[in-house]
C-alpha cells in the first residue's frame, strides 16, 4: 500500500483510513490508558458518559496533534523507512488535507471538553497539543539531542487530564504522574534508540545515540531511571496511596533500575547483540501499563 | 482538470466511503450529545 504510487488526481479526495493514519493510532493506546488512569484514580465519582466524553477528548486531542505533526515533518518523513509509507510522504493525501484536519480535530476535541466536561481539563488539553506540536515538533525537535526529554513532557500530560476531568483540580498525585511518564520516556526511547538502525541522522534529527555517542545515552538512562523510580514510590510515601501500589511501584521500579543498570555499564556495541537493552526497552512498556494499573487497583480496593 | 475514467472512479469510490464515515460519526455525535445532555441533568 505504501509504496503504491496514485496518480496526483486522486491525491485530491484521499481515502478516509489515510485521516486515521494521521492520528497514529498505535500511540494513542497508551495515550487513552494513562489518561483513563488518571480519571479512574481520582478520588471523584465522575458520571461515566462525562468519564467517556473525557477520554473520547484526550484521544481526539492527541490524534490532532499526531495529524499535526505529520503536517509538519512530511520532508522528515519521506527522508526514514520507518515513516515514508505515511499518506502525506506516499503522496497519497495533499498537506493542506491534514492541516485543516489536524486544526479541526484540535478545535474540536478542547471544546468539546470545555462544554461537556469542564474548563481546567479543556485548558490542559489545548496546553498539551500546542506543546507536543510547536515547542516539541516545531522547535525542538531538529535543535537538541534532549529532543525526546521535551516529547516525553507532551506525553505526560493525558493523566493530568483525566484527573482534572474527574475532578476540576490539579493536585499533587496527578503532578507526580506527570513527572513520572516525563522522567519515563528519556530511558524508554533511548533503549530503542541504541538497538534499532534509524535513519533519524540522515534525516538530520539529533538522536542522542548519534549525536553524544552510545557510552553518553548509557549514562543519561540511567540517570533518568533513578529519579523515575524515586518519582513512582513518592506517592505512597507521602501517603497518598495505599500500599498495594506502594509495594507494587517498589518492586516494579527497582526491576526497571536493576535493567538500566545493566544498560548504562553494558560495553555492547553491536545492536544485533544488545539484549539488556532490549529488555529495558520491552520491559518499560509494561512497566507504564502495571504501575497505572496498579494505581487504579490502589483506589478501587481502598 | 481532466480523469481518466478509472481515476474518476476510484476518485467517485473515495467519495462515496468518505461520506458513509461522515454519517456515521455524525450519527454517533448526536448520540454522545443527547447522553451528555441526560447525564447533566441528573
Amino acid at each position: 500500500m505504501a509504496s503504491k504510487a496514485y496518480p496526483l488526481a486522486t491525491t485530491v479526495t484521499a481515502d478516509w483510513r489515510d485521516f486515521v493514519a494521521l492520528t497514529k493510532p498505535r500511540v494513542l493506546s497508551l495515550v487513552v490508558f494513562t489518561g483513563l488512569c488518571g480519571l479512574l484514580a481520582a478520588p471523584a465519582a465522575i458520571h461515566p458518559v462525562i468519564g467517556f466524553t473525557a477520554v473520547l477528548c484526550i484521544a481526539l486531542g492527541a490524534g490532532a496533534a499526531g495529524a499535526l505533526n505529520q503536517w509538519y515533518e512530511a520532508d522528515l518523513d519521506a527522508m526514514m523507512k520507518r515513516t515514508a509509507g505515511r499518506p502525506l510522504p506516499a503522496g497519497r493525501m495533499e498537506r493542506e488535507a491534514a492541516l485543516q484536519f489536524g486544526v479541526g480535530l484540535a478545535g474540536f476535541s478542547v471544546i468539546l471538553m470545555g462544554l461537556a466536561v469542564n474548563l481546567l481539563a479543556a485548558a490542559i488539553l489545548a496546553v498539551s497539543i500546542l506543546f507536543y506540536v510547536v515547542v516539541y515538533t516545531v522547535w525542538l525537535k531538529r535543535r537538541t539531542p534532549q529532543n525526546i526529554v521535551i516529547g516525553g513532557a507532551a506525553g505526560a500530560f493525558p493523566a493530568l487530564i483525566g484527573w482534572a476531568a474527574a475532578t476540576g483540580r490539579v493536585e499533587t498525585l496527578p503532578v507526580l504522574l506527570f513527572v513520572l511518564v516525563f522522567l519515563w520516556t528519556p530511558p524508554h526511547f533511548w533503549a530503542l534508540a541504541l538497538f534499532i538502525n534509524s535513519d533519524y541522522a540522515r534525516a538530520g534529527v539529533p538522536m542522542l545515540p548519534a549525536v553524544a555517542g552510545q557510552r553518553a545515552t548509557r549514562v543519561q538512562i540511567l540517570l533518568y531511571a533513578l529519579p523515575m523510580a524515586a518519582t513512582a514510590v513518592a506517592p505512597w510515601a507521602m501517603g497518598l496511596t495505599g500500599a498495594i501500589y506502594g509495594i507494587g511501584a517498589a518492586v516494579l521500579s527497582g526491576l526497571f533500575v536493576l535493567l538500566a543498570i545493566q544498560v548504562g555499564f553494558s560495553r555492547e556495541s553491536d545492536p544485533a547483540k544488545m539484549k539488556a537493552e532490549r529488555r529495558l526497552f520491552a520491559f518499560s512498556i509494561l512497566y507504564l501499563f502495571l504501575v497505572f494499573g496498579l494505581l487504579v487497583i490502589d483506589k478501587v480496593v481502598a | 482538470m481532466s480523469l481518466e475514467p478509472d481515476e474518476q472512479q476510484e476518485v467517485r469510490r473515495r467519495q462515496k466511503s468518505r461520506a458513509i464515515v461522515m454519517a456515521l460519526l455524525l450519527g454517533a455525535f448526536v448520540v454522545l450529545l443527547y447522553a451528555i445532555s441526560i447525564a447533566k441533568m441528573l
